[in-house]
């Protein structure tokens, strides 16, 4: 009987051990952003004083380098343009796979084109927009706009995948039920597939635009200047990420400084993004 | 493989109570399983019978909101006793469920294999107990020459029998069975009930079935459950002639369930 | 399906607006369709662009000889990528080493060990990771683990020195394994939720098969879900291998930037992707060294295609399941997560 009691010694401790071990493993996974977030509230509220937001960066060497008021805004519009740009077109991109092309062999080839397009690094993304419109010198040279659209074809991929999971969970029975009453399929699509799948395409657009926001590389190339104090989307611009790689770069404790400042206001934006869409995920599942 | 009758325990079931979140799915059950005797457990649909024999190996817990009370005791020792390791439970416990599982990524050897190679067992000594649990399991000349074939290349009713020598291979005392055949076709499952018949001749024998018949043909005692009471337990010949309860008599005679 | 519409419509007493609903429908599809396209053939235009831009490095070169010359020099316009290539190919190795098995530790813990109402706040502060930007993992690399790791990695260089490339030279600052760590913490969370998803398609009922043999936890995790879950937890890795190959601008800030083949684990190097990113203010108006960087960002393109279609293919076929070949399209996991 004793057998029932004791399970072998060996056996437990490894099996504690293991857990203890997946349990670690775990800590040591989450202990990065710990660290961060710990650091930038540490840094970057030690940065953040009354003109930090209201002054742009002016360049000054030595004495005050100014805030970050032209990146914050630029960021804004360099990442809303290219919301605009790719939330419509990776929805229709979804759109078109889910309603029409189905299982088709166009449809497969164009799933898996956008499979591509989400691995392909952003810093390519970059390269291209710089060879087709900053080199062809297409409305001048660098300019916001070019960077929205690097950071629109680095997010219309991910807004596709989004919106084709979220569409293909719209019941068939509600399209048959408005085809049956007559409507036709653009309706269909327009005025009931859409607004029934709205949640999650919200949550995916908005877990796309957390990812541009953050991408510097393809800004380097289209948009950026950290000089650049024009809020005019036709000129070069300034934008969080690239104020902070460029501060990072400088050994120079006040710009230092900044960047932890800038770094801190970044990801508290992306966060309260990335939230925003994980409890509207959440939300919309219990619904 | 030695002296047979000996090995088997009686399973003894002292207030088992058995919940999943709120709902209550046993409710304070008295049963005793014999040693050497196939015992079957009928009633319709949702009256507990599966829950009940997986809180006797303790598999019951392993579900999110599950949990148990009351006492399950084998021969004299309560497997909810504060000392009792739950992983040594299932081991002395077997169980084969209603769906065949064989791991899908495995060869057969190895499915059978499998609970051995976590105590150890190697060599020479792990290939004479997986062929001796086929063989038990009435698998061995079907499969032989294939024993590095995957198990889910088996037909249902094989890939059954093989998940019985993958329980056997442990070396149990008892087995539970929850609805083994159910998704098996008519030969394969007489070919389980064959077996359930050679198996009592070792160990304890625990199966759950809504196939009257099927319990009527192998069973020893049969025990009837209605709305997760035990509604009566007696020896299989008057559960379904002369039951003592009014409501088996109803169910035994197909007026419901 | 075009039927279909016109004869619902055409009980209707309004038969003198089914052509023009028709049209509508054709406007819709077609214009949807038109949209779709335009992905192909911007990924068309995209290769073929970079291609165009990148021949003049490849006509002085050669295709082959760009990615295998050791020679990275501005000063004499000389451009061999392979000091690029080993960086790309060194950091990356170590991001998986050390990224892969804490990722797929933590969605194990996740969905088998950790208790039932944390898995929601784990996975979430799990996927936060992914919220982080690039640059600001840079930022934390050269102010925080640049200064604070040096004496472990002192440590580390000596007591295993006798491991090759990992003793033998003097512990840079910025160096492959700074790079390498910080890749590995920037992969962690696709790898870790693409392996949680493949994890829960593993069936409870080869769980319960596992632990009704009397299995422990540990030995449940090894017997029925590991093996199950093996070929989509490599595509999971594979995906990741794919993200730390492309990742630019975190690298860029802690590798050092030096255009050779670094010695050993700590010593500086440089990867496709950084040198891109650094050197293209300089190469603006010199059009070979340009074409060599835009080259460079082809063979980076080419190179996380390869890795990516290998990874898809992967996960999905593990999607599909051991025993369950869905005719269905449901999208691979990691749709979300990418």
């Amino acid at each position: 009987m004793s057998e029932l009691i004791h399970l072998s010694a060996v056996r437990r401790r490894r099996d504690m051990l293991m857990r203890g071990l997946l349990a670690a493993a775990t800590a040591l996974a989450v202990l990065p952003l710990a660290l961060i977030l710990y650091l930038l509230l540490k840094k970057g509220l030690g940065a953040w004083g009354a003109s930090f937001f209201t002054t742009d960066p002016n360049g000054n060497f030595l004495g005050d380098p100014g805030g970050i008021k032209s990146a914050i805004l630029g960021t804004l519009e360099i990442v809303g343009l290219a919301t605009v740009i790719a939330v419509p077109l990776g929805i229709a991109v979804a759109l078109y796979l889910v309603e029409i092309g189905r299982q088709g062999r166009f449809a497969g080839a164009v799933r898996y084109f956008v499979d591509v397009m989400t691995g392909v690094p952003s810093v390519v993304f970059g390269l291209f927009v710089y060879i087709t419109l900053v080199l062809t010198g297409v409305g001048g040279g660098f300019a916001g706009w070019k960077g929205s659209v690097a950071l629109g074809l680095l997010m219309l991929p991910i807004v596709t995948r989004s919106a084709e999971v979220v569409l293909l969970l719209v019941p068939d029975s509600l399209r048959e039920a408005a085809i049956a009453l007559g409507a036709p399929r653009w309706r269909v699509a327009l005025r009931v597939v859409l607004p029934t799948a709205l949640p999650g395409l919200v949550t995916g657009s908005l877990l796309a635009i957390a990812r541009g926001a953050g991408e510097t590389a393809p800004l380097l190339f289209t948009a950026a200047i950290v000089q650049g104090t024009s809020f005019n989307l036709g000129q070069r611009m300034n934008s969080l990420p690239a104020q902070i790689f460029n501060d990072v770069g400088q050994a120079q404790d006040r710009l230092v400084a900044r960047a932890w400042g800038a770094a801190l206001t970044l990801v508290l934006m992306i966060l309260v993004l990335t939230l925003t869409a994980r409890l509207a995920a959440r939300r919309s599942r219990l619904a | 493989m030695t002296e047979v009758a000996t090995k088997a325990k009686r399973v003894t079931l002292g207030g088992l109570n058995a919940y999943y979140g709120d709902s209550h799915a046993v409710k304070g059950v008295d049963l005793e399983f014999a040693p050497n005797q196939v015992t079957a457990i009928i009633g319709p649909s949702g009256c507990g019978k599966s829950t009940l024999v997986r809180c006797v190996n303790r598999m019951h817990e392993e579900l999110p909101g599950a949990r148990a009370t009351g006492s399950v005791r084998l021969d004299e020792l309560d497997v909810y006793g504060p000392s009792i390791d739950v992983v040594s439970v299932r081991r002395t416990i077997g169980m084969v469920f209603q769906r065949p599982n064989p791991f899908p990524t495995m060869s057969i050897f190895d499915n059978v294999a499998a609970g051995l190679r976590l105590t150890g067992t190697r060599g020479v000594k792990l290939r004479e107990r997986v062929e001796r649990s086929l063989i038990g399991a009435g698998l061995w000349e079907e499969v032989k020459d294939r024993l590095d074939a995957p198990g889910i290349s088996l037909s249902g009713g094989q890939q059954q029998r093989l998940c019985i020598a993958r329980t056997l291979a442990v070396e149990p005392e008892v087995i539970l069975m929850d609805e083994p055949a159910s998704a098996l076709d008519p030969i394969a499952t007489l070919r389980i009930e064959e077996l359930v018949e050679e198996l009592k001749q070792r160990y304890t024998i625990v199966i759950v079935t809504h196939n009257m018949q099927q319990a009527a043909r192998v069973a020893d005692k049969t025990a009837f459950m209605l709305s997760g009471e035990l509604v009566e337990i007696d020896s299989t010949e008057r559960i379904f002639t002369t039951p003592s309860d009014s409501r088996t008599e109803e169910y035994v005679t197909g007026k419901f369930g | 399906m075009e039927a279909g519409t016109s004869v619902a419509t055409g009980s209707r007493p309004t038969i003198g607006r089914l052509p023009a609903v028709r049209r509508q429908d054709v406007v819709f599809e077609n214009g949807l369709r038109l949209v779709a396209g335009l992905i192909l053939a911007l990924i068309a235009f995209f290769f073929v662009r970079l291609y165009v831009e990148a021949s003049p490095a490849f006509q002085r070169f050669g295709l082959f000889g760009f990615v295998t010359t050791n020679d990275w020099d501005v000063s004499r316009e000389l451009f061999g990528a392979l000091p690029l290539l080993v960086g790309t190919l060194i950091t990356s190795a170590i991001a998986l080493l050390i990224g892969v098995p804490v990722a797929v530790a933590a969605a194990l813990f996740a969905s088998e060990l950790c208790p039932r109402r944390f898995r929601g706040p784990l996975t979430i502060v799990l996927e936060l990771l992914a919220a982080v930007p690039s640059v600001v993992y840079g930022l934390w690399g050269v102010f925080v683990l640049i200064p604070n790791l040096q004496g472990f990695e002192r440590w580390f260089a000596s007591a295993f020195s006798f491991i090759p490339f990992v003793g033998g030279g003097a512990v840079r600052g910025p160096n492959y394994f700074i790079a390498g760590l910080i890749l590995a913490i920037m992969i962690l969370p696709i790898v870790s939720a693409i392996s949680r998803e493949v994890i829960a398609t593993v069936p409870q009922d080869h769980k319960e098969a596992a632990l009704a043999l009397g299995a422990t936890r540990w030995e449940m995790i090894r017997t029925a879900v590991l093996p199950y879950s093996r070929a989509g937890i490599s595509g999971a890795a594979m995906l990741g291998l794919g993200r730390a190959i492309g990742e630019t601008i975190a690298v860029t800030l802690v590798i050092g930037n030096a255009p050779t083949i670094g010695k050993h684990l700590f010593d500086q190097g440089y990867t496709l992707a950084a040198v891109i990113a650094n050197e293209f203010g300089e190469a603006a108006n010199d059009p070979i060294h340009r074409a060599a960087l835009i080259a460079a960002g082809l063979v980076l393109f080419v190179l996380t295609l390869i890795v990516n279609a290998g990874a898809r293919y992967m996960v999905r076929r593990a999607a599909r399941g051991v025993r369950a070949p869905s005719g269905g399209r449901a999208a691979a996991p990691g749709a979300a997560a990418a």
